[in-house]
């Protein structure tokens, strides 16, 4: 019981080669599409490299980038099959090759979708990378002169001005770590002193931001020292004062960056499992025709394409017996040099043994 | 004697006027680089119109876009006419339009060339333009709660951050205007009074600037405050810290940012009026061989084409007589035939 049997009649089967072709170069074009994806998602990865402590979420754009290439590969295959395809001295030589390009596309297939699967998983992973990698860059920010760090404290403020952010989670991340350089600090004040002696690590803490933090939408001009203190400013409530500082943590403002990058490549992705699902199922139905018809030897003629000779039930049957036999045959074969030629003997007696008494 | 004469056979003919066709189009792509080059200059100098002053320089772009508009246009004509050119019977259509289309032409690779010569005059009327805007922009910092001036402080900050630059020449420029808005000064204190009577004007006028002045690589967090006072900050020159703030001014930034866009587009238009001018010649030379053709009344010979029919002083000459006989038309030419309104006796006496 053959599997989705169609007739193609010789207009039907130039048509199907046709169409086909075009839908292969469409997927070329959008498996190059993915690989530029792929390529701008692993660039903007990098470029903030710094601030990340681990790089598990590059394995999406590292896919993409393989896929869309492998796809590209793939789909030029495709177009070359079907441009031989109505030629019956030209396509024998695609038999083969056919044999491997039906795996290599559905594992295409399912690889794509597993990028928009790890795109959704990888977020939390994501997080993670970013809290610890931003809490590094913070307490780091005053090592200007330590080689390795020195310029951390540009990449920070780089980096909030740019995203509209402050600290980890909000500015008070500021609070607890000492950002003001040691070098920069005149130990002879009473007021350095008191501060210093005011925790347990000995930290110059302050309740004070960088300068990079400011909202330039603010109407009024940036406060970042004594932030805590309302008497410190006319006019100033800390609790209420919202556009001061940017409220946003720079953790959130990354994570929701790449996330909406990720998202937006959503649809170009699914585009392409389902152009390359078409191109397998087309390539399948164009295969099959066009062997039918060269068995029947009339290139005229009516054929059948289908997509299973027989139902699922009997080709998973059939594959488990062919795979056994590979496996058998491959098991086998590393002893086959000693053992061979006894079984060879000892198949030559049997068959000597039986015929006799039929005899 | 022709100026610049050349033999044309059928071929070569033929060969002109389809090299021309290709040129044509390209001229017309480089049309509409014009055009968008034009557009481009226009939307950059739109972006930053609150901090220049009133000055005439939309001119440059408003010219650059005319100019990329019409040369698409007349080169779409152009590529047309010398596709017929070709064929014999399409080029009578075309002939008599041939020779007013050369000198719309001619007269438009000058309106080219001025717009290639205005961009690099424009470099005088924008620093005036922005030495004017910067200034205002800097006084009116602080009135974010004046409806029309509410978003300058944003406009300014983001300004300095994005050009790396602070105040109009150099950060100085802050101490001189009262950049915190009174709503933010606390008058019952003695400092701020202090402050306040100490310049004619009562503006409370300090020696710090805006956090966009500071500079992301110092290694030092930003000293925005007391700047001038060494002593105010643990080992700080302000003479020799360069660091700290964004030494260049927003003038200069801005002068050279927009100097160096006008440069390039100068730069292209240029390139483009001598691709205009070599596409016009090879016009004019099939014209003038068509037309010879034609009077020999065998256009499938050789003939000659030229870029003027006589020398440079000949055609001078004529076309000035040409000129000055135009104002003449309305007069009556008493020297041959003498006033026709008087009756003069027929010279003749025998009957």
């Amino acid at each position: 019981m053959v599997l989705l049997k169609i007739k193609f009649t010789q207009q039907r089967r130039v048509h199907l080669a046709q169409g086909l072709w075009l839908l292969s170069w469409t997927a070329v074009i959008w498996g190059a599409i993915i690989f530029c994806l792929g390529v701008y998602l692993k660039m903007e990865l990098l470029r903030r490299d710094e601030v990340m402590d681990n790089t598990e979420i590059h394995v999406v754009p590292n896919i993409l980038i393989i896929v869309g290439l492998a796809s590209i590969g793939t789909n030029w295959v495709a177009s070359c099959v079907c441009q031989d395809s109505l030629d019956a001295t030209r396509f024998p030589r695609w038999k083969v090759l056919l044999l491997g390009w039906f795996p290599v596309a559905a594992v295409l297939c399912c690889l794509l979708i597993s990028v928009v699967v790890l795109s959704f998983a990888l977020q939390g992973r994501l997080e993670e990378s970013l809290k610890v990698g931003l809490r590094n860059g913070i307490r780091f920010y005053k090592d200007t002169d330590v080689p390795g760090r020195c310029y951390q404290k540009e990449t920070i403020d780089r980096l909030q001005m740019e995203f509209r952010c402050c600290g980890n989670n909000n500015f008070k991340d500021w609070f607890e770590v000492q950002w003001v350089s040691s070098r920069y600090l005149n130990f002879t004040s009473k007021d350095v002193k008191d501060r210093i002696r005011s925790n347990v690590d000995g930290r110059y803490l302050l309740d004070g931001v960088p300068f990079s933090c400011c909202n330039p939408s603010s109407p009024r001009p940036c406060l970042r020292y004594t932030l805590t203190d309302n008497n410190a400013h006319f006019n100033y409530e800390y609790q209420s004062e919202e556009l001061n500082l940017y409220s946003r943590g720079c953790r959130q403002a990354l994570t929701d960056y790449y996330m909406e990058l990720m998202n937006s490549t959503g649809p170009g992705v699914l585009s392409v499992i389902l152009i390359q699902m078409s191109v397998i199922l087309g390539m399948r139905y164009l295969q099959t025709a066009v062997e039918g018809i060269m068995a029947l030897e009339d290139p005229e003629g009516e054929s059948d394409g289908f997509l299973l000779e027989k139902g699922v039930k009997e080709t998973m049957e059939d594959l488990k017996v062919k795979a056994l036999i590979m496996l058998q045959f491959w098991l086998v074969d590393p002893i086959a040099s000693e053992g061979s030629s006894e079984d060879a003997d000892l198949e030559k007696a049997e068959k000597e043994a039986s015929p006799t008494p039929a005899s | 004697m022709a100026f610049l004469k050349l033999t044309f056979s059928k071929n070569k003919r033929d060969k002109l006027a389809q090299v021309l066709w290709i040129l044509n189009w390209v001229s017309v792509v480089t049309g509409i680089l014009l055009f968008s080059m034009g557009l481009f200059l226009k939307v950059e100098i739109n972006k930053r119109v609150e901090l220049m002053a009133e000055r005439d320089i939309q001119y440059v772009p408003n010219m650059l876009i005319a100019v990329g508009l019409i040369a698409c246009a007349i080169n779409f004509l152009g590529g047309k006419i010398c596709y017929d050119c070709v064929d014999t019977t399409k080029f009578l259509r075309w002939k008599l339009i041939l020779l007013p289309y050369i000198m719309c032409t001619f007269f438009f690779t000058f309106c080219v060339l001025v717009g290639a010569l205005m961009c690099y005059s424009m470099h005088g009327e924008l620093e005036e333009s922005l030495n004017l805007g910067l200034t205002e922009a800097i006084r009116f910092y602080k009135d974010t709660d004046t409806p029309g001036r509410c978003f300058l402080k944003r406009t300014v900050d983001l300004l300095q951050i994005e050009f790396k630059c602070c105040g109009n020449n150099g950060y100085k420029d802050w101490f001189q205007t009262q950049w915190i808005s009174n709503r933010y000064l606390d008058m019952s204190k003695k400092d701020v009074l202090d402050r306040l009577r100490s310049n004619v004007r009562g503006k409370y006028l300090m020696d710090g600037v805006p956090f966009s002045c500071c500079n992301i690589n110092s290694p030092r967090p930003c000293i925005q405050q007391q700047i001038s006072n060494n002593s105010a900050h643990f080992n700080y020159e302000h003479q020799t810290e360069e660091l700290n703030l964004w030494m260049k001014g927003c003038r200069q930034a801005l002068l050279e940012y927009y100097t160096h866009i006008v440069q390039s587009i100068g730069l292209t238009v240029l390139i483009t009026w001598l691709f205009e001018l070599s596409v016009l010649t090879g016009v004019r030379y099939l014209q003038t061989s068509l037309e010879n053709g034609l009077r020999q009344g065998d256009l499938n010979s050789e003939s000659d084409g030229w870029l003027l029919e006589n020398g440079l002083m000949e055609t001078a000459r004529i076309n000035l007589n040409i000129i000055k006989n135009i104002g003449k038309c309305n007069q009556i030419d008493t020297a041959n035939n003498g006033d026709p309104n008087i009756d003069v006796p027929s010279s003749s006496i025998a009957h």
